[in-house]
C-alpha cells in the first residue's frame, strides 16, 4: 500500500501558490469548503517517488498567522490543531522571488512552529530580467531548511520541490527567530504555566483573537484564553505583535543582505508603467467601462448561442421521450419533469463559463486589485468595495454566475451584503416580462422627438434595479450585525499573462460547483412546480377533456385549438390553479387576477416562464409574442370591468418583477454560497415584500 | 504642522518617521510599513482615496484616512 503524507501549500496572495498547486495536482484535484464556513478548500493528489503519495493542501493566501479574516484564520487554525485530519507533514512556504522580503515574514512565523518547513522561491525566471541573483546555499544555512527555486509557469524546479517533499523527515524543525525577546518576562511566565506546550504555538492562540474576534473551534485552548495569560489588554497584545513583526523584519533584512543581490540599473518597472493608464483618473475609468462591456456582452449576447442549442437540445429530447415510450405519468414525469429540470440546470453553464473565464483573466492577471482601487471611493459609502463591482454588472446579465463571483471578496460582511443584493438588478430572464407588459402599458410615441417611451422605461428598469441594489447595500451595512475589518489594505501585485491552465481549471471548477451544488435544488424544485401544475383534484381536473369537448361541442373546433381549451383547463383546476386563487385576494390590491396569480407562482421556476404559462391559461395557439399581447389586451378585470392589463396594473407588475426574488435558481446558489437556508430566505421574505408593496403602492396610486 | 503620506506628491520619496500602533493595522506593518522604510507615492485615485503607495519594495493601496495617520521625513 502506499504511504500518504500531508502537504500544506502556504503563502501570500499573488505568489503562484495556485499555479504550483495545479502544477503539482494537474486535474486531480477537489474544491470543496471547510465544515460550516463557505472558505474554499482545495486539495489535490501528488505522486512522489518511493510510492509515496502527497496529499496536498492549497490554504488560502495569507501575509501572516496574525489573522485578520476568515480566510486567514482557516490557516491558522490548521497549523495549529495536531489532532486534525489536515494537519501537515511538511508545509511548503511559496514565495516569489520579486516580494522575497516580505514572504519571509510568513516563512519564519511558520517555521517557528516547529512543523518542517520547505521554503519555494517562484518565479525564478524572472530573475534575470530583473537582474536579482541569490546565493541559496547560504540561505539554507542561514534559514535551516532546504530552498527551491521554481517557476511554476515554465514548468521548472518542480521535479526537485518534489524530491525535497519526500525527503521531509532530513528537514530540521528549530526555529529562525525568537519570538520571546520581544517582552522575555511574559513569555517565561507563559512557559512555566504551559511547559508541554510549543512557546509560539500559545502565543498564536493568545493573540489569535486581537485583530479576528471570531474562530476558535479548538477546544484544547480555551483554557489558555480564559486562564491568567488573557490579562495583557488588547493594546498591549497588539503592541507586541506589532514588535515582533519589527523583530522578524530585522532578521529578515540582516539575511537578505548577505544573500540577495539586485542590479538596480538592470531592473525595469512594467507595472508602474502600466498603472500610469490603466488606473488613470479618466483612462482607467474609460478602460474598465469597455471590459465591463465585453464582460457583458459575453454573458448577455454571445453566450445566449450555446443557449439555445441546450433549449432546443433539451425540448427535442423531450419530445422524443414522450413520442417514443408508452405514455403515462413516468413517461411525462420525465418528459415534462425531470428533462426540462435538468435543461434549467444546464442553461446556465455558458453565462458562468463565461462570466468565470473573464473574472480568472482579471485576477490572475492583477487586473482585478486595479478595479478595487478604481472603485473603491465611490463603493465604500455604500458599504461596499471596488470588488463587489464585477458582481453587480455580471448581475444585469444573471444573477447566478454573479453571486458565484462573490467568492473573491475577502470580507464576509461585504460578500454577503453583496450577494443579498445582486438579484436586485435586471437579470436578462426579466427581459421577456418586461418587454411584453411594456408593449402593452406603455404608448409606442417618442418624446422630444429623440427618445422612445418605451425604450425609456425600460431603462428605467434598469435603472431601478440598480439603484435598489446599491440603496439595499447601504441599508444592510448600517443593520447587518456583523464585524467587519475596518481597515483597508490591498496589495497592487505586478501584471502577469494569465495562464491558460489556471483559467481552464477555474471555469471548470466553477462549473462543477453549480452542477452539483445548486443544481439538486433546482432539480427538486422543477419536480415539485411540474406534480403541482400537472396534477389536480375533483371532477374538473379528471374528465377536463370531457368537460371541455362538451361545452365547446357545437362550435366546430379544430383538433388543436381544442388541445389548448384542454391544457388552459387543466391548468386552471390542477394544484398551481388552486393555489393562483387562493393568493387571488392577496394580489387583487395589486391589479391582478388568479390567472396572474398562476403565473406569478409558476415563474418561481425561472421569471421568463411567466409569459409561457400565461400563453397556456389563455390557451393561445402559439405562443408568439404579437398574439399573446393581442389575447392579454383582451384580457377583461373580473371585478372592476374594463381592461385588465391597464397603466396601473401594468407598472404594477413591472415593478412586481423589479423587486421579487422570482427565481430558485438563485436561491439555490445563495443556498449554496451562504451555506444555509437563513440567507436565502431572509433574502425571499425581503424582496417578496418589498415587491409586494411596491406594486400595491403603485396600483392604488395610479388606478 | 507634521507630514503624513497624504501629504506626498506623486512621484515623491520620503522615509516613514512613526505612528501610533492603534492606528495603523498590523497587516500594514506586514506588508513591510516599519519606521525607518522608505515609501514611494506612484498615484492616487480621485479624491485621493484610495491612494497607491510603493512601500519597501512592496505595491500596495491604502486608504485616505490611514495614510493620513503615517508620519514621514520628506528628505528620505
Amino acid at each position: 500500500m502506499a504511504r500518504s503524507i500531508n502537504v500544506a501549500l502556504i503563502g501570500n496572495p499573488n505568489t503562484g501558490k495556485t499555479s504550483l498547486f495545479n502544477r503539482l495536482t494537474g486535474l486531480n484535484q477537489k474544491v470543496g469548503n471547510y465544515p460550516g464556513i463557505t472558505v474554499e478548500k482545495k486539495e489535490g493528489v501528488c505522486k512522489l517517488d518511493r510510492g509515496l503519495k502527497a496529499h496536498i493542501l492549497d490554504l488560502p493566501g495569507t501575509y501572516s498567522l496574525n489573522t485578520s479574516s476568515l480566510d486567514e484564520s482557516v490557516v491558522v487554525e490548521t497549523l495549529l490543531n495536531k489532532n486534525s485530519r489536515d494537519f501537515p507533514d511538511v508545509a511548503v512556504v511559496v514565495s516569489d522571488i520579486e516580494n522575497l522580503k516580505r514572504n519571509l515574514l510568513l516563512f519564519t512565523q511558520i517555521k517557528d512552529l516547529e512543523i518542517p518547513t520547505i521554503l519555494v522561491i517562484n518565479m525564478a525566471d524572472r530573475m534575470e530580467r530583473k537582474a536579482i541573483t541569490l546565493d541559496i546555499d547560504l540561505m539554507e544555512q542561514e534559514l535551516n531548511t532546504k530552498v527551491v527555486l521554481v517557476s511554476a509557469r515554465k514548468n521548472t524546479g518542480i521535479d526537485a520541490l518534489k524530491e525535497a517533499i519526500t525527503q521531509y523527515k532530513t528537514l530540521s524543525t528549530n526555529p529562525c527567530v525568537q519570538s520571546s525577546i520581544i517582552d522575555p518576562a511574559y513569555f517565561d511566565r507563559l512557559r512555566a504555566a504551559y511547559p508541554n506546550q510549543l512557546l509560539y504555538k500559545l502565543w498564536l492562540v493568545i493573540t489569535q483573537d486581537v485583530n479576528f474576534g471570531k474562530v476558535d473551534r479548538n477546544r484544547d485552548f480555551e483554557n489558555i484564553k480564559k486562564g491568567s495569560f488573557a490579562i495583557k489588554s488588547e493594546d498591549d497584545l497588539k503592541k507586541l505583535q506589532h514588535k515582533e513583526t519589527v523583530v522578524r523584519y530585522q532578521f529578515i533584512n540582516g539575511l537578505l543582505k548577505k544573500v540577495h543581490k539586485i542590479d538596480a540599473a538592470n531592473a525595469k518597472d512594467l507595472r508602474s508603467k502600466l498603472d500610469r493608464i490603466l488606473i488613470h483618473k479618466i483612462w482607467g475609468y474609460l478602460i474598465f467601462f469597455m471590459i465591463l462591456l465585453v464582460i457583458f456582452q459575453a454573458i448577455y449576447d454571445w453566450s445566449s448561442y450555446p443557449m439555445d442549442w441546450i433549449d432546443q437540445l433539451f425540448a427535442s429530447i423531450s419530445t422524443f421521450i414522450a413520442s417514443s415510450l408508452p405514455s403515462g405519468p413516468l413517461t411525462s414525469l420525465l418528459a415534462e419533469g425531470i428533462i426540462p429540470g435538468l435543461g434549467g440546470i444546464v442553461i446556465f453553464i455558458p453565462q458562468i463559463a463565461f462570466l468565470f473565464f473573464f473574472i480568472a483573466l482579471l485576477e490572475e492577471s492583477g487586473y482585478m486589485s486595479r478595479v478595487v482601487f478604481l472603485m473603491d471611493h465611490i463603493m465604500k459609502k455604500f458599504g461596499l468595495s471596488g470588488k463587489s463591482v464585477v458582481p453587480l454588472v455580471s448581475g444585469t446579465a444573471c444573477a447566478i454566475p454573479a453571486v458565484m463571483a462573490t467568492r473573491n471578496i475577502e470580507d464576509w460582511k461585504e460578500r454577503l451584503i453583496t450577494i443579498l443584493v445582486v438579484p436586485f438588478t435586471t437579470c436578462s430572464a426579466r427581459l421577456p416580462v418586461y418587454l411584453i407588459i411594456i408593449a402593452l402599458v406603455i404608448p409606442d410615441q417618442d418624446v422630444w422627438w429623440v427618445f422612445n417611451l418605451q425604450g425609456l422605461t425600460l431603462m428605467l428598469l434598469y435603472l431601478l434595479g440598480f439603484g435598489a441594489a446599491i440603496f439595499s447595500a447601504w441599508v444592510l451595512n448600517k443593520v447587518l450585525p456583523i464585524q467587519r475589518k475596518a481597515f483597508f489594505v490591498m496589495e497592487m501585485p505586478a501584471y502577469k499573462v494569465p495562464m491558460g491552465k489556471n483559467v481552464l481549471i477555474t471555469v471548470v471548477e466553477k462549473t462543477k460547483s453549480f452542477v452539483l451544488g445548486a443544481g439538486k435544488i433546482i432539480m427538486a424544485i422543477s419536480i415539485v412546480l411540474w406534480v403541482l401544475a400537472s396534477y389536480g383534484l375533483g371532477e374538473q381536473f379528471t374528465n377536463a377533456e370531457q368537460i371541455v369537448t362538451q361545452k365547446y361541442a357545437s362550435q366546430g373546433l379544430t383538433e388543436s385549438e381544442l388541445e389548448q381549451k384542454i391544457a388552459s383547463h387543466e391548468l386552471e383546476y390542477s394544484f398551481i390553479g388552486y393555489i393562483g386563487k387562493a393568493i387571488e385576494p392577496a394580489v387583487r390590491p395589486l391589479g391582478y387576477d388568479w390567472k396572474i396569480g398562476i403565473a406569478i407562482v409558476s415563474s418561481f421556476a425561472a421569471r421568463e416562464v411567466f409569459v409561457g404559462t400565461l400563453a397556456t391559461i389563455y390557451s393561445v395557439e402559439n405562443a408568439e409574442e404579437e398574439t399573446i399581447k393581442n389575447r392579454m389586451k383582451a384580457e377583461v378585470n373580473p371585478i372592476l370591468g374594463g381592461p385588465l392589463f391597464t397603466f396601473a396594473s401594468g407598472i404594477s407588475l413591472l415593478l412586481f418583477y423589479a423587486f421579487a426574488m422570482q427565481c430558485m435558481s438563485t436561491l439555490a446558489i445563495v443556498k449554496r454560497e451562504t451555506n444555509g437556508w437563513k440567507w436565502p430566505a431572509v433574502q425571499f421574505s425581503a424582496m417578496t415584500l418589498i415587491a409586494y408593496f411596491a406594486a400595491l403602492g403603485a396600483f392604488q396610486l395610479l388606478q | 504642522m507634521k507630514k503624513t503620506i497624504a501629504h506626498l506628491k506623486r512621484g515623491e520619496h520620503a522615509i516613514i518617521k512613526s505612528f501610533k500602533e492603534t492606528d495603523v493595522p498590523l497587516k500594514l506593518l506586514e506588508m513591510g510599513c516599519l519606521p525607518g522604510n522608505e515609501v514611494v507615492m506612484m498615484q492616487s485615485a480621485p479624491f485621493q482615496d484610495p491612494i497607491y503607495l510603493n512601500i519597501n519594495g512592496t505595491h500596495l493601496a491604502i486608504r485616505r484616512e490611514t495614510a493620513c495617520k503615517i508620519y514621514v521625513d520628506p528628505h528620505g
